[in-house]
């Protein structure tokens, strides 16, 4: 009997769990799905607790409902990966796992004690994350009684977890403030290591004139050296200071411990990927699905179900002795909720930045690229029931894995 | 280190867009030098630890090092690379090491 283990039942655990189930020859192979959390997170869905949009209670579903019965699943801290032994020591058990193929899918972390300052005496009072569900959550308690002030988001350092995500915030924050009545009593100020809104420079343009018509006042290139949180100031390296009344943080995200403890990461544990197969560059029977990889794509569930072909695909391969195709071309596709119940989509890959159009039937859409409608909105808010009912299952969402250029609008220069 | 930058070699070198030199390897200290003298930074010992470290990083990994991995793995504290290339460490030591812009953001 073979083994395929399978460390992290998020987005991309869960749906390799299912799609392998499919797949492979269950008298001639084993699959082990291990997580040390008994709780699935859908984690897009943070973003709308702190408005009340979502309760706590809309997010979460137990892990279980979502893996087939042929797969043996584990809850257990990991204690480390042994991938020169082909083995992986979980706490709970004392004999090793031994594999033949291991998929990672330890996903990514915030850590806020990385920006100095950060946790100590604010946390959770006048400092927050959404990123978490406990911090969303918190986050959603203090605004209930806000009477307004200056407000900064800030995000300590790239890459980070769903890289719109702090737009869509500010965007979702704006609108609440209006129906709150307060607004005109509340300054937003961004501030992002980025050299503007946006990772790519078209959607970077025009989602910076979002924040402009939406009075949000962007400071770009901010590199946070430390949080004064007795005199509520942040401050960056090159000792730009700005002072907030409540701070709203986007902490470093970082790979999980146990690729630390593996020695298998880079300097923010995210295991070096080859970023068209999926293969680890190391390690030729270890595969590694979304954000606990290294590739320059973005680290989003969205990401993660693009790589979920490619990596099956290349790992049925890698079973039969083949060698893995580099079919894995980047591609990312985010609805960014822009407020007052609308939204703008984005749509694209390592080569080809987000343009503006239609997707995904050209000059038909439905939905409209690089631009706000509400027919985008509706599209994230039916998300939700497409990833807990279609995606995590891993079936089919009838989009292409790779990037298309079809509707996609592209100008001379 | 307070010899006279020779500009005319940076001439015959190819750039993109933003002032990156496109071929990692026509790069030689004396062009580190000149870019140096463009963007108004007088190179110490300092700067080039972390130019040299830029540079190794680059023949490794294929691509320029994030701002904490110079930090983190080149051992030069994050306000001391501030001091050293104000305005954008990363990028700045990327332009005066001849490597393309560093792509830690996406």
């Amino acid at each position: 009997m073979k083994t395929l283990l399978i460390l992290g039942a998020g987005t991309g655990g869960t749906m390799v769990a299912n799609k392998m189930s499919q797949l492979l020859d269950t008298r001639e192979w084993k699959i082990i799905l291990v997580d040390k959390d008994e709780t699935h997170y859908y984690q897009p869905g943070f973003l709308f607790v702190p408005f009340n949009i979502y309760t706590p209670n809309d997010v979460v579903k137990p892990k279980r409902n979502f893996i087939p019965k042929n797969v043996e699943l584990i809850f257990s801290d990991i204690e480390v990966i042994e991938p020169d032994k082909n083995q992986v020591k979980l706490s709970k058990r004392t004999s090793p796992i031994r594999y033949d193929q291991l998929v990672i899918a330890t996903g990514s972390d915030i850590r806020p004690e990385e920006v100095e300052g950060l946790a100590n005496g604010g946390w959770q009072k006048n400092i927050f994350d959404f990123y978490t569900l406990d911090g969303a959550t918190k986050l959603g308690e203090f605004l209930k009684t806000w009477k307004g002030g200056r407000m900064v988001l800030n995000v300590a350092e790239m890459p980070i977890k769903c890289p719109v995500a702090p737009l869509e915030f500010l965007f979702l924050a704006d609108w609440f403030f209006h129906e709150q009545g307060i607004r005109d009593k509340v300054e937003i100020v961004y501030s992002t290591p980025l050299p503007g809104a946006f990772t790519k420079p078209r959607a970077s343009a025009i989602l910076g004139d979002f924040l402009e018509q939406k009075g949000i006042h962007l400071e770009a290139d901010y590199n946070i050296m430390e949080v004064d949180s007795g005199k509520n100031i942040i401050r960056s390296y090159d000792e730009r200071e700005i002072n907030y009344d409540l701070l709203v943080t986007i902490p470093t995200n970082m790979g999980a411990e146990v690729i630390e403890r593996s020695g298998m990461g880079d300097e923010l544990n995210f295991i070096p990927t080859n970023k068209h197969t999926l293969q680890s560059k190391k390690w030729e029977n270890v595969w590694i699905i979304g954000d606990a990889g290294n590739v320059p794509a973005s680290k989003a569930g969205s990401v993660a179900h693009f790589m979920l072909d490619v990596l099956v695909e290349n790992l049925q391969r890698a079973i039969e002795g083949h060698a893995p195709l580099p079919e894995f071309d980047g591609h990312a596709n985010c609805f960014i909720e822009s407020g007052f119940n609308k939204g703008i989509l984005i749509d694209f890959n390592y080569d080809v930045e987000p343009l503006p159009g239609t997707y995904p039937i050209p000059a038909f859409g439905p939905f409209s690229l690089l631009k706000e409608s509400t027919f985008n909105h509706w599209g994230k808010m039916a998300f939700r029931w497409m990833y807990w009912n279609i995606l995590l299952k891993g079936r089919k969402i009838p989009v292409s894995s790779q990037m298309s250029m079809a509707g996609k609008l592209v100008y001379e220069n | 280190m307070t010899k006279v930058a020779d500009f005319s070699i940076l001439e015959t070198l190819d750039y993109d867009d933003d002032g990156f030199m496109t071929d990692a390897s026509a790069w030689t200290p004396e062009i580190g030098e000149a870019i140096a003298t463009v963007l108004e930074i007088g190179l110490t010992e300092r700067h080039w630890a972390v130019i040299d470290f830029a540079r190794k990083e680059f023949v490794e990994n294929g691509e320029a090092p994030t701002l904490r991995k110079i930090s983190k793995v080149g051992g030069v504290p994050m306000k001391e690379l501030y001091d050293l290339f104000p305005g954008g460490p990363a990028k700045i030591a990327a332009k005066i090491a001849g490597l393309p812009k560093p792509t830690g953001c996406i």
